[in-house]
């Protein structure tokens, strides 16, 4: 029995519990997340590639009786996903500006997030993956109600109902799928549940796809259920918006692929059209929104709910290069946007201000802050030698695959690149270049504490650009045959 | 050393240094530019032995991205004559380029970023010349569009310098978007996840789908081409290379004139085995670098600033090759002209510099004259770039151009007329370029005091003018291109080499007597000074139609998805919400809180359930 992951929940908990007791905040959550990032490098380069499956496991029995267990394992998009859970964590917990009101409770609430998606990323057993993500999700709001900007107990409102919403349709569908076991094999392990898929002893009803679909879907911002996340963003502090975008909004495809692949397999065929009506919603229609937008954080946001489409499209293609450029694309888009809302939070605490109306010209003060947002943007548009860029290929030539049907889709994929270069250019543009108001004349640049927080997510998204076949093999392990 | 190694070296040493600049010599103005020269000299030093020995095969490098059977993308370098010759074309041009830029960016802010941008584009450009695959070519492709935009905006506080690199970023993405579908396409129809490809070695025998189905190869080799519209500024696709002259001047001469567009045409002799084997998609390519040609040469006759008459003047060159390629003859006729025009049209865009410089920044040819005495280097490598870009016997540009020319008589006659008639405007607009820049009176005060450049600028000219003169010898031609493929003169009557000699002379006289001693431009044509309102309509459509798209899109999200939909959702919850009220719980901690209450209650719920 493994315990690295179980220490992977518990060190972020144990830090909440030292900084309640009264533990200088900062440099217990710095503490606990640097060394979750340690043992998550160990984790991801200590996986048997060659055995494959589920290691590191460990187990606690909490209700045998109902076939219910904590159970802790990992494949290879397991530990791709605590990788990335990992360095936004630090990056996000690093890049926190000094906190005047209850800054306990502000690390804590961090803390508690990460905490939240390591255990639902690391759970083999549905209920508990559903849990974490709850844990996860409850001080996300709190952080956005309490530290957020602008209207935030609205957009803090707004998300907590959407996201309650979707949850619960989530945890229907859940039950459901439980209590279409036949019970005397009744559980809730994925192990379990895929061999009974796998043998053909088990064929849950496809309206429990569908719920399922929405319920992960409203997490993720599928369209139409999305409008909670742009505003959502916008008002969130920094650190709480690079971890919910980043980390905790992926729960939603990582149980999509968990739950939904293995078991729904004909279910995913016979509703492929909606899902794909509903990516091209995503990718066209939100892409469009994206483009007038007039403010650089919700040009941000709507641009993460933009990216969901094309995972969701590489999901849809339903074989192994799709499937696998959706699972880069995860750990691609978590690490671009999370630096993308870094540095707009630089932005902010340094102009006030967003709106483009009132920015331009910046690299001129602050250039390294301009170079680290190029890095980020072209990440985001998907330029070659960023991971991003090897998630969207693979999305493509998996989609191509998939047939005739796909013909519609994926020309609407390849020309969302050019969308979302229109929209992130033009950010940069506004933002960066062109003349500059006098009154940004005294500017600082970036700390090197910002400074370093954002290359701990952009050099990731560099060495798997520029070598993906690094994530491919671990991320294939998790690939239903 | 073996031959591998040297490959990989050439391909990966300015890398090196542009990361250098930007993590370990940072604003060191010396250091930024010896850095990059050095890495661009050992470029040179390995381009020149692959060619000179020969290296043809393919070096493995590692696989990108693998699935075993369904898919792998290999990360691979393939020499073979086509690449051997564009490798020498690149890696000379580019450290002649490097060394005149100390000179010419002397002065300037941003002095390193600016050295580090150039290695980036050469190492980008150096990826799609060896790019052993489409989507190997197509990640360098994107490449050297970004290093293009980084260089287009090096005056990034200029809103027209920002406002041109973002455009030919823009641009360039939609001809990708073709570029993409065609990789795809022909991923798909060679057979997909069973055994589907895009290496260049299995393009030159064309699967027997292709041959059953001819429209698919038209389709797919059409989407391609799409990259090359975006890439070598072909209509409808061109109106980023104008104004792509904001950038530094070296940079309008070794990305926008003699290296980088001059990739849409490397593509195409890449793919030649398959777009010569497709009629349909050839005659699109054709015609689609005969209207080019036509077109820019048109507009290149009523621009006034200097750089501007170069930048239509390389669309319109461009269209040659792009038609020299569609008219399947051989690879080798649009790469011999490609190869001539690198040479002088990089010449003629630094000698433009030596002349902007000399004029203190003042790009407008109506503010200058008289400058042949005050910049004779200047003003003699200039000529031999014009005239070799006018085609004049003798010099480089009239043996590739006359061989187009020649060959689009004997497969496309209506081709031929329209090329021959932009023939006849390229000696025109240089030649009134020639006399009002260095003939005439001086206009300006800075005309009147206007020097001569320094030897770091004027060397660099001097060794590119030998180029524009000999590179179209026929010793040149049968080192570089008889490998490639023939390029046997075609059989034409005795007139059309007449007629060949009789419009350049045309045009260079009619220039000459209506451009001698004027003040002004005694041709004013609005139409053609607004580059036919193309630029015009196309930021109609961005703003009116793409931007009221994207209003009513954002309208529709605002007021009806999440104002009915979501809003009416909420209404629901928040009947719930009445009932929390009255518990007093109505905040938001309160309600995180009923998350865990709730997944309690749910535990305790499948208790129940057996």
């Amino acid at each position: 029995m493994s315990l690295l992951l179980i220490l992977l929940i518990v060190l972020p908990l144990a830090a909440s519990v030292l900084i309640m007791l009264g533990a200088a905040p900062r440099v217990m959550a710095l503490s606990a997340a640097f060394l979750n990032l340690l043992i998550s490098v160990a984790l991801f380069a200590r996986y048997d590639l060659t055995a494959g499956g589920w290691q590191f496991l460990s187990e606690w029995k909490i209700l045998p009786k109902l076939g219910i267990n904590m159970t802790l394992g990992a494949d290879g998009l397991t530990l791709t996903m605590l990788l990335l859970a990992s360095l936004v964590t630090l990056s996000a917990i690093w890049i926190a500006p000094k906190i005047d009101k209850r800054e306990g409770v502000y690390y804590v609430c961090l803390l508690f997030i990460s905490a939240g998606v390591i255990g639902a990323f690391a759970s083999l057993d549905v209920l508990f993956l559903y849990s974490f993500h709850e844990l996860a999700l409850i001080p996300t709001f709190i952080m956005i109600g309490v530290w957020g900007s602008g209207d935030r107990q609205a957009a803090a409102w707004k998300a907590t109902i959407y996201l309650g919403l979707g949850s619960f349709i989530l945890l229907i569908g859940l039950l459901a799928l439980y209590l279409s076991i036949p019970a005397v094999s009744r559980t809730m392990d994925l192990r379990q549940l895929d061999q009974m898929a796998a043998a053909g002893t088990f064929h849950p009803s496809s309206l429990i796809y569908l719920i399922l679909l929405v319920g992960f879907g409203s997490l993720v911002s599928l369209f139409p259920f999305h409008s909670w996340a742009p505003p959502a963003y916008a008002c969130a502090p920094a650190p709480t918006a690079m971890m919910h975008a980043g980390v905790l909004k992926k729960f939603g495809l990582y149980g999509l692929i968990r739950i939904a692949l293995p078991l729904f397999p004909e279910a995913m065929h016979q509703f492929n059209g909606l899902l794909l009506l509903l990516v091209i919603g995503n990718i066209l229609y939100i892409g469009y929104v994206t483009v007038a937008q007039k403010r650089l954080d919700w040009t941000i946001g709507y641009s993460s709910v933009m990216h969901m489409g094309y995972i969701f499209l590489g999901l849809a293609s339903l074989n192994i290069i799709g499937v696998n450029g959706a699972m880069i694309l995860m750990f691609a888009h978590g690490l671009s946007v999370a630096a993308a809302f870094a540095l707009c939070g630089e932005i902010r605490r340094r102009t006030g201000t967003l709106d483009y109306s009132e920015l331009g010209g910046l690299a001129k003060v602050t250039p390294v802050l301009g170079l680290l947002f190029g890095f980020a943007a072209m990440a985001s548009v998907g330029l070659p030698g960023f991971a991003n860029f090897a998630g969207e290929i693979l999305v493509f030539f998996g989609a191509t695959a998939y047939g005739p049907a796909m013909i519609l889709p994926v020309i609407v994929g390849v020309w969302g690149v050019v969308i979302s270069a229109i929209y992130m250019l033009r950010a940069y543009r506004s933002t960066f270049w062109g003349p500059m108001m006098a009154r940004w004349d005294s500017l600082t640049d970036i700390t090197p504490t910002a400074l370093w927080s954002v290359i701990l997510l952009l050099v990731p998204l560099m060495i798997v650009g520029f070598y993906p076949q690094l994530l491919v093999k671990m991320v294939t392990t998790a690939i239903p045959r | 050393m073996n031959l591998s190694t040297i490959a990989w070296i050439t391909l990966f040493v300015p890398l090196v240094a542009a990361a250098l600049i930007l993590f370990v010599t940072r604003a060191s103005k010396p250091l930024a530019a010896g850095l990059v020269i050095l890495s661009a000299l050992i470029t040179t030093i390995g381009g020149w032995t692959l060619f000179a020995k020969s290296a043809d095969g393919i070096y493995h490098g590692f696989n990108w991205v693998d699935f075993g059977h369904a898919l792998s993308i290999p990360f691979d370098l393939a020499l073979d004559p086509l690449s051997r010759t564009m490798l020498v074309v690149v890696t000379t041009i580019s450290p002649v380029v490097f060394i005149y830029s100390i000179g010419y960016m002397k002065e300037e802010v941003g002095f390193a970023r600016f050295f580090a941008g150039l290695a980036l584009f050469l190492f980008s450009m150096l990826g799609i010349v060896l790019a052993n695959n489409l989507v190997m070519m197509f990640i360098f492709w994107e490449l050297v569009g970004v290093s293009s935009y980084i260089l287009i905006g090096h005056y990034y506080q200029k809103a027209s310098a920002a406002d041109a690199a973002k455009q030919a970023f823009l641009v360039n993405r939609i001809g990708d978007f073709g570029f993409m579908l065609g990789i795809l396409l022909f991923w798909i129809a060679t057979g997909g996840p069973e055994g589907g490809t895009f290496t260049f070695a299995a393009i030159n025998h064309p699967a027997p789908i292709f041959v059953q189905n001819p429209a698919l190869l038209a389709v797919a080799v059409v989407l391609i081409f799409c990259g090359t519209v975006g890439k070598s500024a072909q209509f409808p696709l061109h109106v980023w290379l104008p104004n792509s002259m904001e950038g530094p001047t070296p940079v309008s001469s070794l990305l926008h004139a003699a290296t980088m567009v001059a990739a849409g045409v490397y593509l195409l002799a890449r793919i030649f085995p398959i777009l010569s084997s497709s009629p349909e998609a050839s005659e699109i390519v054709a015609w689609t670098g005969a209207i080019t040609a036509l077109g820019a040469g048109i507009l290149a006759t009523q621009q006034d600033d200097i750089k501007g008459i170069l930048a239509y003047s390389t669309i319109s060159q461009l269209g040659y090759m792009v038609t020299g390629a569609g008219l399947a003859v051989s690879a080798a006729l649009p790469m011999f002209h490609l190869f001539t025009h690198a040479f002088f049209k990089c010449l003629l865009f630094l000698t433009a510099g030596s002349v902007i410089l000399g004029m203190h920044h003042e790009q407008n040819i109506w503010k200058m004259g008289g400058l042949k005495g005050k910049m004779p280097i200047t003003f003699l490598t200039y000529c031999c770039g014009m005239l070799a870009l006018s085609g004049c016997p003798f010099f480089s540009g009239h043996y590739s151009k006359d061989l187009i020319m020649a060959c689009s008589w004997e497969h496309h006659r209506g081709i031929f007329w329209v090329v021959v008639i932009a023939a006849g405007l390229t000696p025109f607009y240089m030649m009134r370029q020639a006399m009002v820049v260095f003939f005439g009176k001086p206009r300006s005060e800075h005309s009147e005091h206007a020097h001569e450049s320094p030897l770091v600028m004027t060397i660099p000219l001097i060794l590119l003018a030998i180029p524009a003169v000999v590179a179209g010898y026929p010793f040149f031609e049968h080192t570089f291109f008889h490998e490639i493929g023939t390029l046997s003169e075609p059989e034409v009557p005795a007139y059309v080499p007449q007629v060949f000699l009789g419009v350049f002379l045309a045009g260079l006289a009619l220039a000459f007597f209506l451009y001698r001693n004027v003040e002004k431009d005694p041709i004013r044509i609005p139409f053609l000074e607004n580059r036919f309102y193309i630029d015009d309509l196309y930021f109609w459509i961005v703003r009116v139609i793409q931007g009221g798209f994207a209003k009513l899109c954002s309208f529709t999200d605002r007021w009806f998805i999440d104002g009915i939909l979501v809003r009416g959702s909420a209404t629901l919850v928040w009947t719930v919400g009445f009932a929390l009220r009255f518990l007093q719980l109505g905040n938001i901690q309160a309600y995180a809180l009923f998350f865990g209450i709730g997944v309690v209650g749910l535990i305790y719920m499948l208790l129940h359930v057996r």
